[in-house]
C-alpha cells in the first residue's frame, strides 16, 4: 500500500482487486463499447473524410453563375394590362456574369473567402479523325483554379499545362479518341468556333463519365471557343469554413445581386446523408455509453451489498460519509477508464487491421484511415465520467448505510 | 486539576421508533464511568442491551435521551461530521469476528485508522503500523492478506488496529466470543498488556465469566439497566 496515495484511492483500488473476477468481466463489457464506439466512429469520421475531400476537391465551395433568362408577359403601355399571358421559357445561352472583375476585386476583400477563380465553362466535339466525342470545356485560370480543384493531383501521364493551345483531358476520352500525350485535336465549341489543341496532359479523376467528358483549356481559349470574349460564365469561390459555405453564398448574393450556389445546396443529398449517418452514430454511442453505465452501476450496487461490513468498520475507524462516496465514486472512474483504454486500444486496432485487410480490386485503400488522437482521449475521459456518473447512485448508498447496521451485514 | 474521566454515561436512555405507538426504550436511565487506564468487563444476557450500549458509547448510534461525556466533554448532540472524526481520533473497536479488511494485508489493515486520520503524518504510518504488528506478536505476518489469517491472528490484527491512532478508550465487543480457548486467552492477555502499558481504557463486553473475573471491575446490563455491579476477582 502507498501510504502516501490519498486514502480514497488506495480503498477504491485495493477493493477492485479483491472483487477481480467482478472487475474483469465489467472492464471487458465496458471495453467492448466503447471498442464499438472507437471502431465506429473512426470508421464514419473517415469515410465522411474521404467524400468530403472527393466533393470538395473536385468542385467549388461557391459557385456564382448568371440569373436565368426568363419570359415576362407582354403589357399594354401605358396601363400595365397583360396582353399577352401564355409565353415560352428562352433557350439558355451561355452569358457573361455582369461586371464579373467588380464583383472578383470586392469578393478578395472577404476574409471568409480563401480563392476565387473565374471560369469559362461551354459544350463542344473532340475530334480526331473521324472521331468525334461531346464534351465539356472548361477554360480556366490554372494558378487560382488548381487551388480550388486539384487536377495536378490526378494527372497521370504529362502536366497540368495549360499554354493558348493546350488542353488537358481524361484518360477515357484519350482513349475513345485514340490519342496520346502530344497529340493534337479538333475542339469546336458549341458556337461555331473550332481550334486544334495540344493534349499537354492526362487526368484519371476515377470517374469514367468525368474521364471521358471533361476537359480543360486556358481562360483565353475557352472565351474564345465560347463567344465570351472577355467574360466568364461562373466565378468559382472556396471558403475558409466549408461548413459556413451557404451562409457566405447567401451573403455574397445579398451582397452582389448575383446568384451563389453553395456546395452544401448543390449536394443537400449527400449532406443529408451525412447528417442522418452522423445521427446514427450519436444514437448508437449514446446506447452503448448507457448500457456501460447500467453495468457499472449494477456492479457497484452488488458491491456495495457484498461490503456492507467493510464500509461499517471503515466507518467505525473514522472515514466520513464523503470519503465513503469517493471511494465508490473513483470505483465507477476506474472502472470506465481502465475500460476505455482497453477498448481504444482495440477499437482502433480492429480499425487499423480492418482497413488494411479491406482493398479495391487493385490494392489501393478503400479510403484513408483517420484516426485523430482526440477520439481516444474523449472516448477515455467520457468513459471515466460514465463511470462515476454510474457509480452515484450505489455510491450514495453506501455513504448513507448505517455503521451498526452495515457491521452487523 | 483532575484528569477527567474518559467515558461517563449520565441517564442515558435509549429508545427505538420513538413517536410510534410501537417506541421501545431498550435502555433505561444508565449511568456509567470509566476512569483512565481502567479494564472493564460489561457483562449481560443476551438482548440485554450491552450492544447498544457499545454501539451507543462507540459513537455509532445516537442515545435518545442522557448525555454522553468522552474526555469530559459532552459529544451526544454534536453533528454526524463532528461525530466520526472523534470516533476516528478517540475510539478503537475489537469486534467478534475480527472484521478486518479482507482486501488488506495485516499491515495495511492496521494502518487504515491512521490513512483515513488525514492529520497523521504519512512517515510515521507504516513504523507505527509494523510496530503494533510486532506488539502482537505477528511481524511475520504482516504482509499477508486478513483472510490468509487464522481467527486469533485475525483478532490480534483487530487488537493492532484498535490501538494504531492511540485512543483513549477501545470498545471489545466479545472478542474472544469466536476463538478457542488457548487463542481466546492469549488474545485476552494481549488486550491486558497493551492496558497496563499504554494505559488504555478497555471495555470489554464478554459472556466468559472467567475472563471477566480477571477484569479490574465488571459491570452488569439486565434488561437495559445497569444492575449492581458484581466485584471481579
Amino acid at each position: 500500500m502507498n501510504h502516501r496515495a490519498p486514502f480514497e484511492w488506495i480503498a477504491a483500488i485495493r477493493f477492485l482487486k479483491e472483487g477481480r473476477m467482478q472487475t474483469i468481466f465489467i472492464v471487458t463489457a465496458v471495453a467492448i463499447g466503447v471498442a464499438v464506439i472507437v471502431f465506429m466512429s473512426a470508421m464514419l469520421s473517415s469515410l465522411e473524410a474521404n467524400f468530403l475531400k472527393r466533393v470538395l476537391t473536385s468542385q467549388p465551395h461557391i459557385q456564382l453563375v448568371p440569373p436565368d433568362e426568363v419570359a415576362r408577359p407582354l403589357r399594354r403601355y401605358p396601363s400595365g394590362d397583360v396582353v399577352a399571358t401564355i409565353y415560352q421559357r428562352p433557350a439558355q445561352r451561355i452569358r457573361s456574369l455582369d461586371q464579373w472583375q467588380a464583383v472578383t476585386r470586392q469578393l478578395a476583400q472577404w476574409p471568409e473567402i480563401v480563392t476565387i477563380s473565374p471560369v469559362v465553362s461551354a459544350s463542344g466535339l473532340a475530334i480526331k479523325g473521324a472521331a468525334s466525342r461531346s464534351i465539356a470545356l472548361l477554360g480556366i485560370d490554372p494558378a487560382v483554379y488548381f487551388k480550388i480543384v486539384r487536377l495536378p493531383d490526378y494527372i497521370v501521364a504529362g502536366q497540368a499545362r495549360l499554354l493558348a493551345d493546350d488542353i488537358v483531358i481524361g484518360t477515357d476520352l484519350a482513349k475513345d479518341l485514340g490519342v496520346a500525350l502530344g497529340d493534337k485535336i479538333i475542339v469546336r465549341a458549341g458556337t461555331g468556333a473550332s481550334v486544334v489543341l495540344t493534349i499537354s496532359g492526362l487526368f484519371d479523376l476515377g470517374n469514367k463519365g468525368a474521364n471521358e467528358r471533361s476537359t480543360y483549356v486556358s481562360l483565353r481559349t475557352g472565351q474564345a471557343l465560347s463567344g465570351l470574349a472577355g467574360g466568364v460564365s461562373t466565378i468559382d469561390i472556396t471558403v475558409e469554413d466549408i461548413y459556413a459555405a451557404e451562409d457566405v453564398a447567401q451573403a455574397i448574393q445579398a451582397a452582389t445581386g448575383i446568384e451563389a450556389d453553395s456546395w452544401i445546396k448543390t449536394n443537400a443529398q449527400f449532406f443529408s446523408a451525412i447528417a442522418a449517418q452522423s445521427n446514427s452514430n450519436t444514437l448508437i454511442r449514446v446506447f452503448v455509453a448507457l448500457s456501460i453505465a447500467f453495468g457499472i452501476a449494477s456492479v457497484l450496487v452488488v458491491s456495495v451489498i457484498q461490503r456492507s461490513k467493510d464500509i461499517g468498520i471503515l466507518r467505525a475507524v473514522g472515514t466520513t460519509q464523503g470519503q465513503i462516496l469517493r471511494i465508490f465514486l473513483l470505483q465507477g472512474g476506474l472502472l470506465g477508464f481502465l475500460g476505455a483504454i482497453v477498448g481504444a486500444g482495440v477499437g482502433a486496432g480492429a480499425l487499423v487491421l480492418w482497413h488494411g485487410y479491406l482493398r479495391r480490386p487493385d490494392g489501393s485503400e478503400l479510403f484513408p484511415l483517420v484516426l485523430e488522437p482526440s477520439l481516444l482521449v474523449i472516448a477515455l475521459v467520457l468513459a471515466a465520467v460514465t463511470g462515476v456518473a454510474a457509480a452515484a447512485v450505489p455510491a450514495l448508498r453506501a455513504a448513507k448505510l448505517d455503521p451498526v447496521v452495515a457491521i452487523r451485514g | 486539576m483532575d484528569e477527567p474521566d474518559v467515558l461517563r454515561l449520565v441517564d442515558l436512555c435509549k429508545s427505538y421508533n420513538v413517536c410510534t405507538p410501537v417506541e421501545t426504550e431498550v435502555l433505561h436511565n444508565i449511568n456509567l464511568t470509566l476512569r483512565r487506564g481502567e479494564f472493564v468487563a460489561l457483562i449481560g444476557p443476551s438482548g440485554s442491551g450491552k450492544s447498544t450500549l457499545l454501539n451507543i458509547i462507540g459513537l455509532l448510534d445516537r442515545p435518545t435521551k442522557g448525555a454522553l461525556f468522552i474526555n469530559g466533554r459532552e459529544v451526544s448532540r454534536l453533528d454526524d461530521a463532528a461525530i466520526t472524526k472523534l470516533r476516528g481520533h478517540s475510539i478503537g473497536f475489537v469486534f467478534q469476528y475480527h472484521y478486518l479488511i479482507s482486501a488488506y494485508t495485516a499491515l495495511e489493515n492496521v494502518m487504515m485508522p491512521m490513512l483515513v486520520d488525514q492529520e497523521f503524518p504519512n512517515d510515521q504510518m507504516r513504523v507505527r503500523a509494523a510496530h503494533l504488528l510486532a506488539e502482537v506478536g505477528l511481524t511475520q505476518w504482516q504482509d499477508n492478506l486478513a483472510n490468509n489469517m487464522s481467527g486469533g491472528q485475525q483478532q490480534r490484527v483487530a487488537i493492532a488496529r484498535a490501538l494504531a491512532i492511540n485512543p483513549v478508550l477501545i470498545l471489545a465487543d466479545e472478542p474472544t466470543g469466536n476463538l478457542d480457548t488457548a487463542s481466546a486467552n492469549g488474545v485476552f492477555e494481549m488486550m491486558r498488556a497493551m492496558n497496563r502499558a499504554n494505559g488504555t481504557t478497555f471495555l470489554l463486553v464478554t459472556h466468559n465469566m472467567d475472563l471477566a473475573r480477571r477484569c479490574d471491575r465488571i459491570v452488569e446490563v439486565i434488561d437495559g439497566r445497569i444492575s449492581a455491579q458484581p466485584a471481579a476477582a
